[in-house]
């Protein structure tokens, strides 16, 4: 690796708190966003002669805190100059600076980074964009690339974005205690819809499967800042599980590879222990959520050497938990297949007639219907699901997917049918 | 003399890696640790999952606090540590130098004698 390589991960690893830090200082994303950059380039020109600072995130706080007062300045000529008490005090000791970075400002400036990115009003895609552009630090065509829409359109996308979330209001003041647990709920939401993205989208578009890795950077990221919230643990390890399986999720055609068919050597045994260990650590605070509950399903999976010794009995306990804890059709549809695994097809199908009204222009429902149908041998039943789902297909892989399904329902498919 | 060595590094930028820097990190350093294992200088080494994993015991009034997270909140984490069997504390501090060498960015190495030594057995 050379230096350059690691000054960029390192600027990157100390983006979320420095810009957090430069926008709780500047009050105005642009000018924070602008000091940072300015800080970044500072950092690339003199890091390789002089060695990397100890504190990365400290001098990049320093020195744009430093150009983005001299900026603010120029661009105020004509204007009196601003008032020193618009920043917080002056100190030109780093060391100093270092000092008070350890206080628990820190965390409120990451949070409330990531915080802006998920204003309600914005649609997740845009959520998505905003924090991998302010949070991650992703250039606009590397968004636009995954979101396959021109580098124009991103960037009036973003822009628009962000005067949304300036119009909003950036919340400064300290958050209690109660605003700072509702906070990271929505950060941490936000952080599953970025890993979502790259999950569902990944094979068709490699640019989009990085964003799984960034979102599990994301995780544990809040959870250094958060380390005692059994939720965050959660949702890192229920993200590392799932992306554990990357490489033996798709065949070399792109095709999709379900559980029971995966090499489950091609799954990453270091990424599957370090989540078991944070959902051992999770389920000590005794204090069950969504996120854990669904770490939970996955690690029975992951901790399953073969299909056959899958303890489907604990998954559909822990559906049924999650059940009550979130209920959700979809939450009934996962649990059906547990059921089928216990109790066979007519089980699973019994469980999920009544969800056919709120699930029918849900691919996934059709596609495990017609699944369910097919074991049951109820193939011209099967064959109509399945039709239905490659309507709802949300992607080529999908598609080709269920292709597959009805290819095995016509080699079983009897004459009298 | 027995020592630990102990490597101190930034987590949010070891844990960034890529597979392929990752990889390439690794082999650097396996190439200098052969020469101390083939000398049989080499104990058991460690890499160590990141501070997130971690899980502290303290002393508390009644009972043992069980805590989430390490002992310390450092800029730099302990991340891996060695064990070697030298003859001079030199001799620690130059291998500690060539892992420093090989490794990028700004890590630390901690070298630390032992009073007692234990390599132990285990199934796994």
């Amino acid at each position: 690796m050379t230096d350059i390589a690691w000054i960029e991960l390192a600027l990157t690893a100390a983006r979320p708190q420095a810009l957090g830090a430069l926008l709780r200082y500047f009050r105005d994303l642009d000018t924070a966003e602008e000091a940072f950059q300015e800080a970044c380039l500072r950092a690339i020109r003199t890091w390789p002669d002089k060695g990397a600072p100890r504190d990365p995130a400290a001098w990049l706080i320093f020195v744009g805190r430093n150009s983005g007062i001299d900026a603010v300045r120029k661009r105020s000529k004509n204007d009196p100059l601003p008032e020193e008490t618009a920043f917080s005090d002056l100190s030109d000791a780093e060391n100093d600076l270092a000092d008070r970075l350890d206080n628990s400002n820190y965390r409120d400036d990451i949070l409330r980074l990531m915080f802006i990115c998920c204003h309600p009003d914005l649609p997740n895609t845009q959520q998505i964009a905003l924090a991998l552009r302010i949070v991650s630090g992703l250039t606009v065509p590397q968004i636009a690339r995954a979101f396959l829409v021109s580098e124009a359109a991103m960037e009036q996308r973003i822009t628009r974005a962000k005067a949304r979330v300036a119009k909003a209001g950036v919340p400064f003041e300290t958050p209690g205690p109660a605003e700072r647990a509702e906070r990271l709920g929505i950060v941490a939401a936000m952080i599953y819809l970025v890993f979502n993205e790259g999950y569902s989208a990944g094979i068709t578009n490699p640019d989009n499967a990085a964003f799984c890795e960034e979102a599990i950077r994301l995780g544990r990221l809040l959870l250094r800042i958060f380390p005692a919230e059994p939720e965050i643990m959660g949702l890192t390890a229920l993200m590392m599980l799932q992306h554990s399986r990357a490489r033996a999720r798709f065949d070399g055609q792109g095709q999709i590879i379900l559980l029971d068919d995966q090499d489950r050597s091609l799954w990453d045994r270091k990424l599957i222990g370090e989540a078991l260990v944070l959902l051992d650590k999770a389920i000590r605070h005794r204090q069950p959520g969504p996120y854990q509950v669904q770490a939970a399903i996955s690690a029975l999976h992951a901790r399953a050497a073969r299909p056959e010794d899958t303890d489907w009995k604990e998954i559909d306990m822990l559906y049924g938990l999650l059940e009550r804890i979130q209920p959700s059709p979809v939450v009934t549809l996962n649990r059906a297949v547990a059921v089928s695994k216990l109790e066979g097809p007519e089980a699973a199908l019994d469980l999920i007639a009544p969800l056919a009204e709120k699930l029918d222009g849900y691919f996934y429902f059709h596609g495990v219907r017609g699944g369910l149908l097919m074991q049951a041998g109820r193939n011209g039943e099967a064959r109509v699901a399945f039709d239905r789902a490659i309507a709802l297909a949300n992607s080529p892989a999908e598609c080709a997917h269920i292709r597959q399904q009805i290819d095995k329902l016509g080699a079983v498919a009897s004459p009298a049918e | 003399m027995l020592y630990a060595i102990l490597c101190y590094a930034h987590e949010e930028t070891v844990f960034a890696w890529s597979k392929e820097e990752e990889d390439a990190v690794m082999a650097r350093l396996h190439a200098v640790q052969e020469p101390m294992a083939r000398a049989g200088k080499l104990g058991p080494t460690g890499r160590l999952m990141p501070t997130t994993a971690a899980t502290t015991v303290r002393k508390g009034k009644d009972e043992p606090l069980v805590l989430d997270g390490p002992f310390a909140e450092t800029k730099e984490a302990l991340l891996g540590f060695y064990t070697v069997d030298v003859d001079t504390l030199d001799e620690a501090i130059a291998f500690s130098k060539q892992l420093s060498a090989v490794n990028p960015g700004s890590t630390s190495y901690e070298i630390r004698p032992f009073y007692v030594f234990h390599p132990g057995e285990m199934k796994t």
